[in-house]
């Protein structure tokens, strides 16, 4: 680990530890906050006791489904606007405010449609993350260097192989940038949803520990979701800087 | 212009349809909605939903605005502290903020406090990002011209810095904007007697389908409005 990463592990430790001095002496409640340590040992006994496992799965489970769903639908529809000019100068203010509408207002129109299933959830979690690929997609495929395509031209490169040597090489940091960004929002997307109204899943455990008073079981779910939002967007942020220094040699 | 036109029909074309293949237990048509909101705008009680929001809005993303400059900014002149804060200002993005609702209950109560710490908490990290970010990519060769006509460190702050990260800032109070709003919405849906989340929240509950719409509507509206002369400001900055 570098010297920056030292430092930032340190305070994050130090602010923990800061959280776990306030628990441990009384100046916050049990009631409002367990210490941090207790929340971790919560976790365990749940999950020892086999709580939690389905929820953790079920959200999983849709946010990965928001995701494939949102990666293949964006990039494919962004291959094919990038071709129609037209299009895409109609759509562009689309694109330009659409994270400004509040999706989850939407929500209760796909309960009344699709039922209180792991749809409307799925397609919250798609509807913000697809544009996110798409915009990303289109961003990439404008990078490609002109030169790069003439290249391909007078070689008489089929268009696959074009794709392969030259444009996807060429995109590939904007296009991991889309994945991650499709992987955030469909974590926020669906996880949002299931708290706002559903069956199962974290945020559903959530709400229901929250409205039972039940900080055993809230702070540890809560800690579930900061672990696997955070961990899937450091995994994804070294896929990128990778694939960036690769492009920079 | 006449994009945005072209688009705006075709939604709303596109909204008919999902009504007629969906029926009027599940949606309302554009026309009915447009007339329900516009009645619900001659109402007392609706203005006294609205006027909530916006004063929790407005609250909201001024915090926003002026804590994530505040983090950000410094950030940015400083770069080792930025290589180490950008990890974790660029996770604090990634995580679904809604989750730490019940915390944020715990602190405030429920009413107006919470409605904006909510959105605040939506709304500061993308500022705090895009600032510390344009402060960051000013180009060296403006910083160094700046020491050859030995600029003191506030001029250079005041006449090169801050104009050369203002895009990139104006970018982060963009997405800020739209954030915040979609938060102190969230934060209405849960812990709250008033505004339009409550609103919003109060007929779903009850099936009510054109109050759903409307608000919805008016939300969608506002926000895409406004967004969009945010965006072309933006435009003209970037260039």
């Amino acid at each position: 680990m570098n010297r920056a990463g030292f430092h930032r592990l340190c305070i994050v430790a130090g602010l923990l530890a800061a959280i776990e001095v306030l628990c441990r002496t009384g100046i916050v409640t049990p009631f409002a906050m367990p210490a941090p340590s207790r929340i971790v040992f919560d976790l365990f006994v749940l999950l020892r006791a086999g709580q939690l496992i389905a929820a953790v799965g079920k959200t999983l489970h849709d946010v990965a489904i928001a995701v494939v769903l949102s990666v293949v639908v964006g990039v494919a529809t962004g291959v094919a606007i990038h071709r129609l000019r037209g299009l895409r100068r109609a759509l562009e203010p689309l694109f330009a405010t659409y994270y400004a509408i509040p999706v989850y207002a939407f929500y209760p129109l796909f309960i009344v449609l699709f039922g209180l299933g792991s749809t409307p959830q799925i397609l919250i979690g798609f509807m913000l993350a697809t544009i996110a690929v798409l915009t990303s997609t289109l961003s990439g495929l404008d990078r490609v260097p002109r030169v790069l395509l003439r290249t391909a031209l007078a070689y008489r490169l089929s268009p696959l192989e074009t794709a392969r040597r030259i444009t996807l090489p060429c995109a590939a940091p904007f296009l991991a940038t889309g994945v991650k960004l499709a992987v955030s929002y469909a974590f926020i997307g669906v996880v949002g949803a299931e708290f706002i109204m559903s069956r199962d899943g974290l945020g559903y455990e959530i709400n229901f520990s929250y409205n039972n008073f039940d900080n055993a079981t809230m702070y540890p779910a809560i800690l579930t979701i900061l672990l696997l939002s955070t961990g899937a967007n450091l995994a994804l942020h070294r896929w990128e800087r990778t694939l960036l220094q690769r492009r920079g040699r | 212009m006449r994009n945005g036109c072209m688009l705006i029909a075709v939604l709303l074309a596109g909204w008919q349809a999902l009504f007629q293949f969906a029926g009027a237990h599940a949606l309302s048509p554009p026309i009915d909605t447009m007339l329900f909101l516009a009645h619900l705008l001659g109402t007392g009680p609706f203005w006294v939903h609205l006027l909530e929001t916006g004063r929790a809005f407005a609250v909201a993303l001024a915090l926003s605005i002026v804590l994530g400059l505040g983090i950000g900014l410094p950030l940015g002149l400083h770069k080792y502290a930025a290589e180490i804060a950008e990890p974790l200002l660029v996770s604090a993005y990634a995580v679904p903020k809604i989750v730490l609702y019940p915390i944020v209950l715990t602190i405030f109560g429920i009413g107006l406090p919470a409605k904006i710490a909510f959105g605040t908490i939506h709304g500061i990290v993308p500022v705090a990002i895009f600032a510390m970010a344009g402060v960051r990519q000013v180009s060296p060769v403006l910083l160094r011209t700046a020491r050859a006509m030995r600029l003191s460190r506030t001029e250079t702050l005041r006449c090169i810095v801050w104009p050369a990260a203002l895009p990139e800032i104006f970018s982060g109070l963009r997405i800020g904007f739209s954030l915040s709003l979609i938060g102190t919405l969230l934060g209405e849906m849960f812990g709250s007697q008033q505004g339009l989340g409550y609103l919003l929240m109060h007929a779903i509950g009850l099936q009510n389908v054109p109050v759903i719409m409307a608000v919805t509507l008016l939300l969608t509206m506002f926000a895409a409005t406004f967004s969009a002369m945010l965006l072309a400001w933006d435009r003209r900055l970037h260039r």
